[in-house]
C-alpha cells in the first residue's frame, strides 16, 4: 500500500519567543515493510542542525529558529510504500540491547492493578507470542477508547484505574504489563491510516514487545491488531515522552498552545 | 578485639623514610607557633574563598573544611606502584564504558550480570552505539583509595562522572608552600601545579573530529549556588577557559555556540559539572533549566565533546564496582594492581544472610548514596541503630552493599593536645585523553575526630597536603 502523510504541528505563543530549538523524530524507520518514496520535514523560518541515526535506529533532526516569533510550524509531508510484516520489525539496525526496555519510567510504573491485569491476561497462554497477543487483547478490554478522558501525563496505572484512554494509554498499559512479566517492551510512535472515522488517531502510537526468536513485534491494543500496511513507524522509546516525535523548547516566558493536524491516506493507484 | 592500624610515619619507634625530615619540623613547632600558623592558614583559605563541601556532601556551603598542616607523604617507589594501579583502573573503566555502549562483550561473556548494566539507571540509552572521541567516556577519574599496610592499598570507590575536590589538592599545596617555604627546600617534593595544563591538554585532545583548529573549551557549571562553584571558577581561571552556565550556550547549525560580547563563538569541548539528567531538556529531564536544549543532538552527531561523556555513570555504580577487577582482567589481560574491598551485595540471598548476621562488624552503604549519608558503620553504631538499619536493608536489599570495616592507615595530625595519629584516605585524579596522566599527588582527607574512620567533610573530616617525594 502507498500511504501519503501530511502532518503539521503548530505551536502558538501569547507573546514573541526569543528563539526555539527542536529535536524531531519524524522520519520513517529504515526497516523491511516500509519504503520512503518521498519525505520532507520543514520548520518555517527554521535552520536545520544536527541530523543522525541514534542507537535505537531512529533518524533524529535538530532544528533551531531565531526569534522573535509567535508561531512555529513543523510540517511533514511524504509518501511511504508499505508491505505487511505481520507486526514483526525486520531489517531494522539498532544497538540498544532489548534488556534496557525492562526499565520502568514514571509513565509505566507498576501498581497492583497492572500486576493483576498482566497475570490474568496471560492465563492459559502457550508460548511467548501467544502471551503477547493475549496481553494486548486484555489491555484493549480493560481500557476503552475514549478521547479526552486522559492527558499527556496520565500514567499507565491511572489510565487502567480509569478504564478509558487513547492510544498512548493503551501502549503505556501494555508496556507496563509486559515489563512486569520480564518482557522487554517499548513505546512506538508513528502514523496510522485509520479511515475518516478515526482521524484523531492518525498520529498514532503502539507498543513493541521483544519475543525471543522473532525480535521486536508490534502490538496495537487500540485497534486489536499488529501493525500492518496501514502503519508507518517513526521511532521508539521507553515511554511516550522518550519516543516523542517532537521535543522542543522555546526561549521566553510565554504560554504555549498546540495545534496538530494529521492526514494519512491511502494513495489511489 | 583491638585492631592495629598502619601508622604511615612510625614503624614502632622508628620514623619511616618518607617522613624522615618531618620529625624535626614537627618538634621545632611549639604550640603557640602552631596555633599562629593554623590561624594564618585559615585566613588564607578564607581569602581565597574556598569554602565548599567536597563531593557534594551538602552542609553549610560557607563552612571552611579544616586544613591540617601536617602533610601526608609517599616515597617515589610507593607512588609509582599506586600510579600504575590507578592508570590501569582508569583504562579498564573506559574500556568497559565503550564496550557496554557498543557490543557488550563483557555481558555476553557472562563476566557481569546484564541487569546490573542495562537496567542500571545510569545507563543512558541515548548514547548506545555512540563512541566518543578517542573512545573516552570518563576523562577525569577520581579513585578513592585507603591504605591498610605498607603495600596494601584498597580502592573504596571509583568516580567516573565529575569528581570534585581537585581544587583542594592545588590550594593545600599552594598554602603549604606559602607558609613553610623551608619545608620545600629540605624536601624534594614533586609538584602538582601542572594539573591545570594537563587537564587542558586532556580536554583539547578529545575535541570532535569536526574541529579543525585549536579547540575552544568551556566549563559548564550549574551556577553559583552549587556547592562546588568555587572549584568550577578556579579551574576555568587556571586553564584560561570560559566558565559558562546553560543560558550562555545555544545550539544552531549542528554546533554549540557561546554568547560573547563579540558575537557567537563556536565551542568544541564542554567540561560539564552538571549531571546527565540536567544536560539537555530535549533528551533528558524536560523540566531542566540548567542545560542546553539540543546539546545531545549536537554531541551525538559529532559536533561537540562532552566531558565526562553522558552515560559514564554506569561504571562507578557501587554494585558495578565489585566487577572492576574483572574488567581489568577482561579488557587488559592484566592482574589488577589495586585491590577492591571485599563487598557483599545484599541483593544476593547468601550475601544478605552474612550481612545481617555480622552487622556490628560491617560498613553498609546505599548503592547510589554518597557523602557518608545513608550509611551504617557497624562498630560505631548502637544496638538500636543496627536494628533500625537491619529493617531498612530487609525492606530493599538490592539497594545496599556491605564491606568489612577497614583499618585505615593513620598520619600524624595536629590536634589540640599536640600531634596525634588520625585516619586518612586518598583521592588522586587521573586524566584520560590521548594519553593517561596523573599528577604526583591527590587529595588526602583526614578524620579529625579521634578513632573516627569517616573522613567525609560533612562528618568532621579535614584535608591535608599530599606529597610525593622525588628520588
Amino acid at each position: 500500500m502507498i500511504l501519503s502523510v501530511t502532518h503539521v504541528t503548530t505551536y502558538r505563543y501569547d507573546a514573541p519567543v526569543r528563539g526555539a530549538v527542536q529535536s524531531l523524530r519524524l522520519t520513517p524507520s529504515l526497516c523491511d515493510g516500509q519504503r520512503v518514496i518521498r519525505w520532507q520535514i520543514g520548520v518555517e523560518g527554521g535552520m536545520r542542525g544536527a541530523a543522525f541515526r541514534d542507537g535505537a535506529g531512529d533518524w533524529i533532526e535538530s532544528w533551531s529558529l531565531r526569534g522573535p516569533a509567535t508561531e512555529i510550524a513543523v510540517s511533514v509531508s511524504g509518501e511511504v510504500a508499505t508491505t505487511d510484516m505481520a507486526g514483526v520489525l525486520r531489517g531494522h539496525r539498532e544497538q540498544v540491547p532489548p534488556e534496557v526496555y525492562l526499565r520502568d519510567t514514571a509513565s509505566t510504573r507498576s501498581e497492583a492493578g497492572l500486576v493483576d491485569l498482566a497475570h490474568a491476561g496471560i492465563e492459559g497462554a502457550t508460548g511467548a507470542l501467544d502471551r503477547a497477543h493475549r496481553l494486548a487483547a486484555a489491555v484493549a478490554e480493560a481500557v476503552a477508547y475514549k478521547p479526552g478522558a486522559t492527558e499527556a501525563h496520565t500514567t499507565a496505572a491511572e489510565a487502567l484505574a480509569l478504564g478509558e484512554g487513547v492510544c498512548q494509554d493503551h501502549a503505556h498499559v501494555l508496556i507496563a504489563c509486559a515489563r512486569l512479566l520480564e518482557t522487554p517492551a517499548r513505546y512506538v510512535s508513528g502514523y496510522l491510516e485509520a479511515g475518516s472515522d478515526m482521524a484523531q488517531e492518525a498520529a498514532h502510537a503502539w507498543a513493541e514487545l521483544w519475543i525471543e526468536g522473532l525480535g521486536w513485534v508490534g502490538f496495537d491494543p487500540a485497534n486489536a491488531c499488529c501493525p500492518d500496511t496501514r502503519y508507518i513507524r517513526l521511532g521508539s522509546g521507553l515511554d511516550a515522552q522518550d519516543a516523542a516525535p517532537v521535543r522542543g523548547v522555546a526561549r521566553g516566558r510565554v504560554t504555549e498552545s498546540l495545534d496538530v493536524s494529521v492526514a494519512v491516506a491511502a494513495v489511489q493507484q | 578485639m583491638t585492631t592495629t592500624y598502619f601508622n604511615e610515619m612510625y614503624d614502632g619507634g622508628a620514623v619511616r623514610p618518607p617522613y624522615a625530615r618531618l620529625q624535626d619540623w614537627m618538634q621545632s613547632m611549639p604550640a603557640e607557633l602552631r596555633q599562629m600558623k593554623q590561624a594564618e592558614a585559615e585566613t588564607l583559605f578564607r581569602r581565597i574563598g574556598i569554602t565548599f563541601a567536597v563531593y557534594g556532601e551538602g552542609g553549610d556551603p560557607d563552612r571552611l573544611i579544616p586544613f591540617d598542616m601536617f602533610p601526608r607523604v609517599f616515597l617515589q617507589e610507593e607512588w609509582r606502584r599506586l600510579e600504575r594501579g590507578i592508570k590501569q583502573r582508569a583504562r579498564a573503566l573506559n574500556a568497559f564504558l565503550v564496550d557496554v555502549y557498543g557490543r557488550g562483550e563483557i555481558v555476553r561473556a557472562g563476566r557481569i550480570p546484564s541487569r546490573l548494566v542495562y537496567r542500571n539507571e545510569a545507563y543512558e540509552k541515548a548514547v548506545a552505539g555512540f563512541v566518543p572521541p578517542r573512545g573516552v567516556y570518563s576523562h577525569i577519574v577520581g579513585i578513592d583509595i585507603v591504605r591498610t599496610g605498607p603495600n596494601d592499598f584498597y580502592v573504596l570507590e571509583d568516580n567516573c562522572r565529575t569528581p570534585s575536590g581537585v581544587s583542594y589538592m592545588l590550594e593545600n599545596r599552594e598554602i603549604m608552600m606559602r607558609m613553610f617555604p623551608g619545608l620545600f627546600q629540605s624536601n624534594r617534593i614533586e609538584p602538582v601545579d601542572g594539573y591545570s595544563d594537563l587537564l587542558r591538554r586532556t580536554l583539547a585532545s578529545v575535541a570532535p573530529a569536526k574541529c579543525d583548529r585549536d579547540p575552544v573549551i568551556v566549563i559548564l557549571t550549574p551556577g553559583h549556588f552549587n556547592s562546588a562553584y568555587y572549584e568550577h571558577s578556579f579551574l576555568a581561571d587556571l586553564m584560561g577557559v570560559e566558565l559558562v552556565e546553560g543560558a550562555d550556550l545555544f545550539v544552531e547549525h549542528g554546533f554549540v555556540w557561546m554568547r560573547t560580547t563579540e558575537g557567537p563563538k563556536k565551542v568544541d569541548v564542554i567540561y560539564r559539572r552538571i549531571d546527565d539528567s540536567f544536560l539537555d531538556p530535549l533528551c533528558f529531564r524536560p523540566d531542566s533549566m540548567l542545560g542546553v536544549p539540543g546539546l545531545m543532538d549536537v554531541y551525538r552527531s559529532g559536533g561537540v565533546t562532552i566531558c565526562s561523556a553522558p552515560g559514564a555513570g554506569v561504571a562507578d555504580d557501587k554494585a558495578v564496582y565489585t566487577f572492576v577487577p574483572d574488567m581489568v582482567r577482561f579488557y587488559l589481560g592484566e592482574e589488577p594492581i589495586l585491590q577492591n574491598v571485599p563487598t557483599w551485595q545484599c541483593g544476593k540471598a547468601d550475601d544478605l544472610k552474612h550481612v545481617l548476621a555480622n552487622l556490628p562488624e560491617l560498613v553498609v552503604k546505599e548503592v547510589h548514596g554518597s557523602g557518608g549519608y545513608g550509611m551504617l558503620v557497624g562498630p560505631k553504631a548502637t544496638k538500636e541503630q543496627i536494628a533500625v538499619f537491619a529493617d531498612r536493608i530487609k525492606a530493599d536489599p538490592g539497594n545496599y552493599i556491605a564491606q568489612p570495616t577497614l583499618a585505615l592507615s593513620t598520619v600524624p595530625t595536629f590536634v589540640d593536645e599536640g600531634v596525634a595519629p588520625r585516619h586518612v584516605d586518598l583521592r588522586p585524579y587521573c586524566l584520560v585523553g590521548e594519553r593517561i596522566e596523573l599528577v604526583p599527588g591527590g587529595l588526602t582527607r583526614v578524620a579529625l575526630t579521634e578513632g573516627s574512620l569517616v573522613v567525609n567533610s560533612s562528618q568532621g573530616g579535614g584535608v591535608k597536603d599530599t606529597w610525593v617525594l622525588a628520588e
